[in-house]
């Protein structure tokens, strides 16, 4: 049984609880991603890193990004906070789209954990970057997301 | 050169139950699961194609991986071990032993390629080419220098640009030899390889930037003029290196965009932005593919034609369904 989170609280920009926003990203202590998403200069609301923090809700269509540290055993691409998150729903069903992060030398498992939930949900898998990504890939992803949500209904 | 080995002042048990720093876990985790040993690579499976490049071809490979083999070596006995006394929590004591170990894994690695594939005359010229050639010497007692300093993050640093940048010029050959279908079993040895360097430098720049946050503004400076220049010394001397092994095989100049492309990600490892612009890190496409399938693929859905693109619905699936 998923809890329910706390709809009063700061919907933008706290780690916990529900979020009217269009980036959803899971950053791990090295807070790679959430460098990212900051230079992305959009509202964001990061997954909770903790079991014992309140889950996060989405309240509109958002684009998630999500890093893969890994390679070795598959099965393990997918960080579990993202799997906690994603076993809601009500978040499966605003997903419009992944963002992955990692690294090339991961080889095959470059940003694999982008590709399992891109087609475990059907939506694109719209960018690759490396590590908190660079000046282009920054530009490329902002100006991209400006476009696409433009095109949504 | 025998300088007083530096140890650790007082140890007590290490307990895995009580972690301070979960990244410390989550690494010894990844390493452990990606463990490996040369001998489960069918090496032997790459002799009919050795036997296919020339004589030029297969003394730059045998170089190469001397040259990659003294890196490994300094790694493994003297890099990741000086690092163990500047540890913050036992746990990464720990999980620098693997990284010592893992890099004396991967220096033996290249004796088995060598023994598969060349004779011991062929294997002794090659060794000694690695104690002659200038620019590789250099590298190493640059790198040895900074380990024998007195300073954890300069050490950090140093240990990082290694990692995460001086094995490039190396690696770039098996992925040449691999996009063209030559010594793919050696390169899978390799892109092994490749994939714990990528964590160990991702570790080891974490671990740097933690240490970086204590510091005063001053300091910060500091270090990161310190990181940039020995940047700039490495690089100058990789292209130097680079030089010596690529130009008799025309390759010098696509290798040094793989540097430039590994130069910025080992300065992201360590916090840095990167400091090569897009149009000298355009990596030739048939190398990245090597390196990992998935990165030559055209992913950039924003400059994708969008009408091409039918953007799936969302299905509505269990919870039974996340089990990943």
């Amino acid at each position: 049984m998923l809890l329910q989170a706390d709809s009063t609280r700061e919907s933008t920009t706290g780690s916990t609880g529900s979020a009217a926003v269009d980036i959803i990203y899971f950053s791990s202590l090295s807070g790679n991603t959430k460098r990212f998403v900051e230079k992305l200069g959009r509202p964001a609301a990061r997954i909770p890193l903790y079991p014992k923090d309140a889950p996060l809700v989405a309240e509109r269509p958002y684009v998630l990004v999500v890093p893969t540290y890994g390679g070795g055993i598959e099965g393990s691409a997918v960080p579990k906070q993202v799997i906690r998150f994603l076993n809601d729903e009500r978040n499966r069903a605003l997903i419009r789209g992944v963002i992955g992060a990692g690294n090339t030398n991961f080889g095959e498992a470059f940003c694999l954990a982008g590709d399992i939930i891109a087609q475990k949900c059907g939506v694109p898998h719209m960018y690759r970057f490396e590590v908190f990504g660079t000046p282009d890939d920054v530009a490329t992803v902002h100006e991209g997301l400006e476009e696409f949500w433009k095109q949504q209904p | 050169m025998i300088d007083k080995l530096k140890l650790v002042s007082h140890v007590d048990a290490i307990n895995w139950n009580k972690i301070e720093d979960e990244k410390d876990v989550e690494v010894w985790n990844r390493l452990v699961n990606n463990f490996w040993l040369p001998e489960k690579i069918p090496l032997s499976n790459d002799v009919q194609s050795w036997n296919t490049l020339t004589p030029v071809e297969q003394q730059l490979t045998m170089r190469v991986f001397t040259g990659l083999t003294l890196l490994d070596t300094i790694q493994g006995t003297v890099g990741a071990v000086s690092l163990i006394p500047d540890a913050i929590t036992p746990h990464e004591e720990a999980v620098y032993t693997n990284i010592a170990f893992m890099e004396s894994v991967h220096a033996k690695s290249y004796s088995s390629i060598f023994s598969t594939l060349c004779s011991t005359k062929e294997i002794d010229e090659a060794f000694r080419w690695s104690t002659e050639n200038v620019n590789l010497q250099k590298k190493a007692s640059i790198v040895m220098d900074y380990y024998q300093g007195d300073d954890p993050l300069k050490r950090k640093v140093a240990s990082t640009l290694l990692e995460s940048f001086l094995f490039y010029s190396g690696f770039y050959l098996p992925m040449y030899w691999s996009s063209r279908a030559k010594l793919t079993n050696t390169a899978d040895l390799i892109r092994l390889i490749i994939r714990d360097e990528a964590v160990h430098g991702y570790y080891i720049g974490y671990k740097f930037q933690k240490g970086l946050e204590k510091e005063t503004q001053e300091r910060r400076d500091e270090i990161k003029d310190y990181t940039f220049n020995l940047m700039f010394e490495l690089y100058e001397n990789e292209i130097q290196y680079t030089q010596d092994l690529y130009d008799a095989v025309g390759l010098t100049e696509d290798v040094k965009k793989f540097l430039h492309y590994n130069a910025n990600k080992a300065l992201m490892n360590l916090g840095y932005e990167p400091m090569f612009p897009k149009a000298v890190t355009d990596v030739n496409p048939a190398i990245l593919s090597a390196l990992s399938p998935n990165a030559d693929e055209n992913h950039d859905f924003f400059s994708g034609s969008g009408s091409s693109y039918v953007i799936g619905k969302a299905v509505n699936t269990e919870d039974d369904d996340w089990d990943f």
